[in-house]
C-alpha cells in the first residue's frame, strides 16, 4: 500500500508504457465506432436515397419501438437467448456429473464432447440445416421415423426452434465445461463427510455439490448470453431470419435494415437500443467475473 | 481391470452402504472383506452403466461432426438417401473438386487473418497484461473494466460505422480490415488470460531477478515470460479458435479477394441448390484447423472463455 502511494511519477509512466498500445488501439476500434453509431441514430439516412441525409434527433428511436417487426425481432433474441443457455445449462450439467467419474477413455469422451464448440459456426449451421433436418434425407426424421413423425419439415415449420437446436448442441459443451471445472474445484473431503453423515447421492447433490456449483452455473450462463447475443451465423446460415421476421434475431435483423435496406439511421438506432439492453445483462456479468476471481484468488 | 484408479474412485461414489460399513466396523475382519468384495462388484456394474452412458453421450454429440466427415467422402448420389448410406467407397473427389473452385485462396485468407491478427493480439497484450499484474498501473480494476467492457458490446452496435470506416478509405475487400478488427476482438480476452497467468507468478521471482543487476526487460524476458510461456501458447490457440471462426465481419467486409474460409460456405446455400457431399468437404476444410486447435487446447480452454477466472 505504502509502496503503492510513493510511486514517482516517472515510474508510474514506465508501469502505464506497456499498457498504453493496447489501450489507445482499443479505444480507436471499439469506441470511436460507436460513437459514430450514436452519431448516426440521429440521422435520416438512407443510402438509397443520396442526398437525404439530416439530423432528425431521437425520431428514430420513435419509428424503431413502432416498428412491430422489431419488437418480434427483440423477443425472438430473447426466447434464443434464454433458452439456449437454459437448456444449454441443464444439458451441461448433467453431461458435466457424466464426466465427473474416473473411466476408462474419459479424455477422449470429453474431446468429442467438445467439438461442437469449435466447428465454425456456419459450417454447424448448415449441417444441422441439411443432414440433420432435411425433411426428406435428414437424420432427424429418420431416426423418427418408427414414432411417426418421419416427415416435419423442421426449419421452415420451427425455423427459431431449429436455429435454437443448433445453439443448444453448439454452447451445451462450453456450459459443461464450466461446470466440469467447478465441479473438479470441489473439495472431496466435504463430500466425504456428507456421505460418512449417511446423505444418500441425491441429498449430497442437492445439499452440496449444486450449492459449491451455482457461482460457475451462474458465470456459465451470463457469459453464455453475452457470447450469444452476437449470434449471426447460424440465421444467417439456417433461415436466413424467415419466414418474414419469424427467425430474425436482433444482430441479423440490424444487418438487413442496413446492408440490404441501406437504412443506416434506423439500423444504427437499433444498434443503441441493443448495447442498452446488454448493459444490464454485462453488469452482471462484471460483477460475477470479479467475484470468481477473487474467491479463486483467495482460495491460492 | 488391473487399472489401480478403478477401485479408489468406485468407492468414492459407493454411495451410503459401503461406506457406513467401513464407519461402523473398525477392524476389517474376514466377513467384512467379502461384503466389501461384493458392493464393489455391485458398483462395478452400476459404473460400468455411467461410463457406457457417458460415452454414449459423447458418440451422440460428436456425431453430426463425424457424419460431416463421412458425406465429405461420398459421391452426390451417396449423399442423399434415404434410409442413409453407411456403406461406400471414399473418393476425394469433392475435396478435389471444392479446392478447384477456389477455396483454397478463402483457406489461405484465414490463415493469414487468424496468423497475423494473433500475433498482433500476443505483441499488444502480453505487456498490457504485464502492466495490470505484476507492475500495476494506478486503476487497474477501471482499465481491466474498460477491457472486458468492449468484449460486452454487441458487434452490431459498430458494424455499420465500421462499413462506412472501411468503404471510406477503401479497405473493402482488403483482409488488413479484418486483421485489425479480429486483433481487436481478441484483446480483452488475452488481455484478462494472459493477466490470470501472471498473477500466478510469484512477484518475488521479478524483484530477485532485477536486483541481480538485470534491467527489468531481461529480467522479464530471461525469467518472466519463460514461466508463462504454456499460458501464451493457451491464449494464442483461443484467439486462433475465433479469429478463424469468425462470419459477420468477414461477411460484411470482404467479397472476392479477402473472402475467408467460413464466408466461402455461403456459396453453397444459394445457387444450382445443394451439393451435400461437396458442401461437407467444404465444411470439413473450414472446420478442421480450429477443431485441432482446440484439441490441443481443451485444458485451457476454460480459462479462455471465463476470461481467466476459471483455472
Amino acid at each position: 500500500m505504502t509502496k503503492q502511494s510513493t510511486i514517482s511519477r516517472a515510474e508510474g509512466w514506465r508501469r502505464r508504457g506497456p499498457l498504453l498500445p493496447a489501450l489507445i488501439f482499443t479505444i480507436v476500434v471499439t469506441q470511436v465506432p460507436f460513437a459514430f453509431t450514436l452519431y448516426y441514430s440521429t440521422q435520416s439516412w438512407n443510402l438509397v436515397r443520396p442526398g437525404s441525409r439530416e439530423f432528425i434527433g431521437l425520431r428514430n428511436y420513435l419509428y424503431v419501438f413502432r416498428d412491430s417487426q422489431f419488437r418480434e425481432v427483440a423477443l425472438n433474441t430473447v426466447i434464443l437467448i434464454a433458452g439456449t443457455v437454459l437448456i444449454s445449462a441443464v444439458l451441461g450439467l448433467a453431461v458435466a456429473l457424466l464426466l465427473n467419474r474416473t473411466f476408462r477413455g474419459r479424455g477422449v469422451v470429453r474431446t468429442l464432447v467438445i467439438t461442437p464448440f469449435l466447428i465454425t459456426p456456419v459450417a454447424g449451421a448448415l449441417l444441422w440445416k441439411t443432414a440433420m433436418f432435411d425433411p426428406v434425407f435428414g437424420l432427424v426424421n429418420f431416426v423418427l421415423q418408427p414414432l411417426g413423425l418421419g416427415d416435419v419439415e423442421w426449419v421452415s415449420q420451427f425455423p427459431l426452434a431449429s436455429v435454437m437446436a443448433n445453439l443448444i448442441w453448439r454452447w451445451t459443451p462450453f456450459m459443461m465445461l464450466l461446470i466440469l471445472a467447478g465441479l473438479q474445484s470441489m473439495p472431496t473431503d466435504v463430500l466425504e463427510a456428507g456421505r460418512v453423515d449417511g446423505a444418500g447421492p441425491i441429498t449430497l447433490f442437492r445439499e452440496l455439490t449444486l450449492p459449491h456449483l451455482r457461482r460457475f452455473i451462474e458465470l456459465g450462463v451470463v457469459l453464455g448470453a453475452i457470447y450469444l447475443i452476437n449470434t449471426f451465423g447460424a440465421v444467417y446460415m439456417m433461415t436466413q431470419g424467415g419466414p418474414g421476421v419469424e427467425s430474425a434475431n436482433l444482430p441479423f435483423y440490424i444487418y438487413q435494415r442496413a446492408f440490404l435496406g441501406f437504412d443506416i439511421g434506423q439500423a444504427a438506432a437499433m444498434g443503441v437500443i441493443t448495447v442498452v439492453a446488454t448493459i444490464l445483462i454485462s453488469t452482471l456479468a462484471l460483477r460475477l467475473l470479479f467475484k470468481t476471481f477473487t474467491a479463486t484468488r483467495e482460495a491460492a | 481391470m488391473s487399472d489401480p484408479a478403478r477401485p479408489t474412485s468406485t468407492a468414492a461414489e459407493t454411495p451410503r452402504k459401503s461406506a457406513s460399513t467401513e464407519a461402523v466396523v473398525p477392524r476389517p475382519s474376514t466377513e467384512n472383506v467379502h461384503r466389501r468384495r461384493r458392493a464393489h462388484r455391485k458398483h462395478r456394474g452400476v459404473g460400468m452403466i455411467w461410463s457406457a452412458l457417458a460415452w454414449i453421450v459423447g458418440l451422440g454429440f460428436f456425431f453430426p461432426v463425424l457424419w460431416m466427415v463421412l458425406t465429405a467422402f461420398k459421391h452426390e448420389r451417396e449423399a442423399y438417401t434415404d434410409p442413409p448410406t453407411l456403406l461406400f467407397t471414399p473418393t476425394l473427389d469433392q475435396f478435389q473438386a471444392v479446392l478447384g473452385s477456389g477455396m483454397g485462396l478463402t483457406l489461405l485468407n484465414s490463415a493469414f487473418a487468424t496468423a497475423v491478427s494473433t500475433a498482433c493480439v500476443l505483441a499488444l497484450g502480453i505487456p498490457a497484461a504485464f502492466a495490470l499484474s505484476l507492475r500495476p498501473v494506478k486503476r487497474t480494476q477501471d482499465v481491466l473494466f474498460f477491457f472486458i467492457s468492449t468484449k460486452m458490446l454487441p458487434i452490431v452496435a459498430v458494424i455499420i460505422p465500421l462499413y462506412v470506416i472501411v468503404n471510406e478509405i477503401g479497405m473493402l475487400d482488403n483482409i488488413w480490415a479484418l486483421i485489425v478488427l479480429y486483433t481487436a476482438m481478441n484483446l480483452p480476452i488475452a488481455i484478462w488470460m494472459m493477466r490470470s497467468f501472471f498473477l500466478e507468478v510469484p512477484p518475488e521471482l521479478l524483484e530477485a531477478a532485477s536486483m541481480d543487476g538485470a534491467s527489468l526487460a531481461t529480467a522479464v524476458r530471461r525469467v518472466i515470460l519463460p514461466l508463462v510461456s504454456p499460458g501464451i501458447a493457451a491464449t494464442a490457440l483461443i484467439c486462433v479458435i475465433f479469429s478463424w471462426n469468425e462470419f459477420f465481419f468477414a461477411v460484411n467486409l470482404t467479397a472476392v479477394r479477402a473472402q475467408t474460409a467460413p464466408v466461402s460456405l455461403v456459396g453453397f446455400i444459394t445457387g444450382e441448390g445443394l451439393f451435400w457431399a461437396r458442401l461437407s468437404a467444404a465444411s470439413t476444410l473450414a472446420a478442421l484447423p480450429v477443431v485441432i486447435a482446440g484439441w490441443i487446447a481443451q485444458n485451457k480452454l476454460v480459462r479462455g472463455l471465463s476470461f481467466g477466472a476459471i483455472k
